[in-house]
């Protein structure tokens, strides 16, 4: 088939995104051609303030270079600006008269600084603050002349202030406004920052409008004129004043535009074949001039152009930080407030810092920090996902660590909960040894913009995770509101689909999907058999949907629930036998003591969760170990029901209210074989001294005198998280019950690899108490559900002892040819 | 080269693999999902994980211990990590799973 021609007008940051996507979802669509009206390849803009501060150069910036744009036969023309877009003959053309026909258009021109309409605005010196060249005039300005005006007191004019100042520039800012970025900031914290930038040395002039600029007799400006009759002298202005959307070209094409080329939710133009993103479309009346919406929009184009056409735009929630150092400012949403809004404040001018968050129904729905930051991706995320705050309303102004979501009960990085305040080389995650200097270098040089990039260049936060706050706030802090700090709920499942895991359970449930190939071709799955990330969870989604129904892929599972143990870094294995409650017997201890001289077991240990644990067994053993042990698998290896740990309860203990024991291997029973999105433990506990340390499991029941207090969502591990209450019962049938309908209810809707603790922040207490609590039919359904799931699995470890082909997982190929004597 | 023959296709499941004693250790042999084989001696290049273990997808397998992802067919370590497993020539022959030794360099 002949490849279609996709044209591209605009070489920048939100054109070249579209195309990365595009390449992502399908690489030979298109012959691609990009038309770029500068000399360079593509580059990150938002780092040019950085560089004009000193702090970073050209080179680092490049985001796409040369080679990027031939490895995916990309024609790249430099150098060339579009002129023409005949819409007839479908062709573009170039001031230079370089022609090339489309199929399909993609406009990404971007925007161009305001220039006033003032006397003197085409004087030599005076410049907008936009791309490399202008950065360069700068910084080659500041070499010869003294006194710098920037006008426009926004994001843009202050870090051009900045830059200008530390490149060693008198720098007077003038702004129209009452007080500097207004549309990020309310008057106290606008004016917290004045005070801050005042004394690094800025000169501010507010509440000030530019008449005229003057020429200083040799066609270089060389100073401004007022309204008010004052002149100051200058030898560089810098307008930054707002920007206006590229727009002429698709006017004089006849696409309708109305500040920004108007675009639908697919993103496209009025006439179909032509698409427009970044700066110079607008969207619902918005155009965006902020990475982060432009990458979105990037997304939801490159699904278009990718014949997909599932992907759509509703528009953006925005956040923004200033990318001066040592200033720590971030705002998002709809942070002045206005009618039908309350805010809450804390205001400390001393100390610097002053927050305020507007909420409006019950939802949070725009931030305003200054001088403490390291929650604005909490908050961002609060504003996005709409989740009412009413219960947390208390503890909102602290932030999600207030919450324990993020560093409180955390280990491995010193306690440090911001990350603002870690040195360069304090380390940041503990498993891989990545410092904080690291991190920042590799999201600079790079362009990485999301944690999941991060994760892929440094390795941090990619193994247990526990410092992915802390990268998160890095990465909040080096990009600003560029960062993709999306939840795990609007993220794709991984590299190999578009489709969340919402969006992927919903496809199997609604589409009756009982095979992983049959879900992948459905969902349009980029790779033939996904990877180690995608598989297992589709493989759980369809046996946890499907029982029955579908079979379980023992090649789409990770090692250790395939051999049914744990692997060690050797490549032995624990196993560990259940054992109902934590309760054993001689017999069985004679039985693992026997196990452990026959097979020369290096290590018997009792672990965390009331097991024995054999450690050090050869994978060809298994069998012959679980065989002579003759119990039942303790599925310590898996995302599954784990253990029931128990107290000794009123059987034994003078303090114990209640049968603590048998409720727990009760519980054990009931939930055997029950594979899960993550690992599941619970806990048993005969009076409120909680010696089985209910508090901090995936289930923790209490005994009381006058029944059971059951909660849920704790967690000991990466995390310490402190289980919720969750309901008060009388007997302990009926603690069974409700057990299994909130186990089921988690089983069904949570994500792969989210503990409970994770799902209870995502859906809300009050969603798990209507499921479980409020409606007895649906309680009983749900332990239906979960009965018959179980009802397909048996004990895994007999299973393979029994089935001959299941053995052959544990079997080494003999092969007589090879063996060489030594 | 001095092919061996090791066992028949059907031996290895579909992405899955099975190991052999080789002269130095254990060999890793993969059956990829359109029925290509590859071999590689059975050490993550990064701390000696059991690669046969590891879930395979596409020409990738993903080392049980610490998820490097390696090159089936190379036995490069896809980046950032950087290391090689040493590899064999295999091949699927009427059926039957050849392999060739490879000395390491």
């Amino acid at each position: 088939m002949k490849k279609l021609k996709l044209v591209m007008i605009g070489n920048g940051m939100a054109g070249v995104r579209t195309l990365e996507e595009l390449l992502k979802l399908s690489s030979d669509l298109y012959d691609i051609t990009v038309f770029g009206a500068e000399p360079h390849t593509n580059y990150n803009r938002i780092l040019l303030s950085p560089v004009l501060a000193g702090e970073q150069t050209f080179e680092e910036i490049v985001l796409n270079d040369l080679d990027w744009y031939l490895d995916n036969h990309i024609k790249l023309l430099l150098n060339r600006k579009v002129v023409q877009i005949d819409r007839v003959k479908r062709i573009v053309i170039a001031e230079d008269g370089t022609e090339a026909e489309y199929d399909r258009l993609l406009i990404a021109t971007g925007s161009t600084p305001f220039i006033l309409p003032i006397p003197g605005n085409t004087l030599q010196g005076v410049i907008g603050y936009r791309d490399i060249a202008d950065t360069q005039a700068m910084i080659d300005t500041a070499k010869t002349h003294t006194h710098a005006v920037v006008i426009g007191g926004g994001l843009l004019g202050l870090e051009a202030a900045n830059g200008l100042m530390l490149r060693g520039m008198h720098v007077t800012v003038v702004h129209i406004g009452e007080w500097l970025l207004e549309r990020q900031l309310d008057k106290t914290s606008g004016q917290l920052l004045q005070t801050e930038l005042q004394s690094r040395g800025l000169v501010f002039r507010l509440c000030e409008q530019t008449q005229a600029l003057h020429d200083a007799g040799n066609g270089r400006v060389g100073s401004v004129q007022f309204k008010n009759g004052d002149i100051i002298p200058a030898d560089l202005v810098v307008m930054a004043a707002g920007i206006r959307p590229n727009t002429e070209l698709a006017e004089k094409s006849g696409i309708p535009c109305n500040r920004g080329i108007l675009v639908n939710d697919t993103l496209q133009t009025y006439d179909p074949r032509i698409y427009a993103i970044g700066e110079c479309a607008s969207h619902r009346g918005i155009a965006y001039g902020l990475v982060a919406p432009l990458f979105e929009q990037a997304k939801v184009c490159a699904n278009h152009l990718a014949q997909l056409g599932f992907a759509t735009y509703k528009g953006s929630v925005t956040s923004t930080k200033l990318k001066v150092t040592g200033i720590d400012l971030f705002s998002a949403g709809d942070f002045m407030g206005g009618e039908g809004t309350e805010t809450i404040t804390l205001s400390d001018p001393i100390g610097g810092v002053y927050k305020k968050l507007v909420i409006k129904d019950d939802i949070l729905v725009g931030a305003c920090l200054y001088g403490d930051t390291a929650d604005g991706g909490w908050y961002l995320r609060q504003i996005r996902e709409n989740h009412a705050i009413g219960e947390i309303r208390d503890h909102l102004m602290f932030g999600g660590s207030s919450l324990m979501e993020h560093a409180l009960g955390d280990v491995g990085h010193q306690g440090q909960d911001k990350a603002m305040s870690m040195a360069d080389n304090a380390e940041v995650c503990g498993c891989n040894g990545v410092c904080k200097g690291t991190l920042v270098k590799a999201i600079q040089e790079h362009g990485l913009f999301s944690v999941d990039e991060v994760k892929k260049h440094t390795k941090a936060a990619s193994s247990c995770g526990s410092c992915a706050g802390l990268v998160e706030q890095i990465l909040i802090n080096t990009v600003g509101g560029a960062a993709d700090v999306k939840p795990k709920s609007e993220k794709a499942i991984c590299g190999c689909s578009d489709f969340n895991h919402g969006q992927i359970r919903q496809a199997i449930r609604e589409q009756h999907l009982l095979t992983i190939a049959g879900t992948m071709s459905y969902l349009n799955w980029r790779t033939p058999n996904g990877c180690a990330t995608c598989r297992p969870a589709l493989n759980y989604y369809l046996i946890s949907t499907w029982p029955g129904e579908a079979k379980d892929d023992p090649q789409s599972r990770l090692i250790n629930e395939r051999a049914h143990a744990n692997i060690q870094k050797d490549g032995t294995y624990s196993v560990i036998p259940r054992m109902w409650g934590g309760v054993t017997n001689p017999s069985e201890l004679r039985r693992i003591a026997d196990v452990a001289d026959k097979y020369n077991v290096p290590m018997v240990k009792v672990t965390g969760g009331q097991r024995i644990d054999l450690l050090g067994i050869k994978k060809q053993d298994l069998p012959g170990v679980w065989k002579d042990l003759d119990m039942p698998s303790g599925h310590a290896y898996g995302k599954s029901i784990r253990t029931v740990k128990t107290c000794v309860g009123s059987e034994f203990c003078r303090f114990g209210t209640q049968n603590s024991t048998q409720l727990g291997i009760e519980l054990e029973h009931d939930l055997f074989n029950m594979w899960s999105p993550h690992k599941v433990k619970l806990a048993v506990s005969g009076c409120p001294r909680n010696c089985s340390e209910a508090g901090i499991k995936d289930v923790g029941i209490i005994g009381v005198d006058s029944g059971w207090e059951m909660y849920i969502g704790g967690n000991g591990g990466i995390k310490t998280e402190v289980a919720v209450f969750f309901v008060k019962l009388k007997t302990a049938e009926e603690v069974r019950e409700y057990n299994g309908a909130f186990l089921q209810l988690y089983r069904e809707e949570a994500f792969y690899l989210e503990r409970t603790v994770h799902y209870l922040q995502r859906v809300g207490m009050a969603h798990i108490k209507k499921a479980v609590l409020e409606d007895p039919a649906r309680r009983q359904a749900l332990n239906e559900r979960l009965q018959f799931s179980l009802s397909f699995e048996q004990d895994p470890w007999k299973e393979r002892l029994e089935q001959p082909l299941l053995k052959k997982e544990f079997e080494v190929i003999p092969v007589k040819q090879l063996e060489v004597p030594v | 080269m001095n092919w061996l023959d090791i066992c028949a296709l059907e031996e290895i499941n579909t992405l899955g693999s099975r190991i052999i004693h080789g002269p130095k250790g254990h060999i890793a042999i993969f059956r990829t999902s359109d029925d290509e084989v590859f071999a590689l001696d059975d050490r993550c290049p990064h701390k000696g994980g059991p690669l046969s273990q590891g879930l395979i997808y596409g020409k990738r397998v993903a080392c049980p211990l610490h998820n490097w992802q390696i090159d089936l067919a190379s036995g490069e370590a896809q980046a950032p990590d950087i290391g090689c497993a040493h590899h064999h020539p295999a091949r699927v022959e009427n059926g039957r799973v050849m392999l060739a030794l490879r000395d390491a360099g």
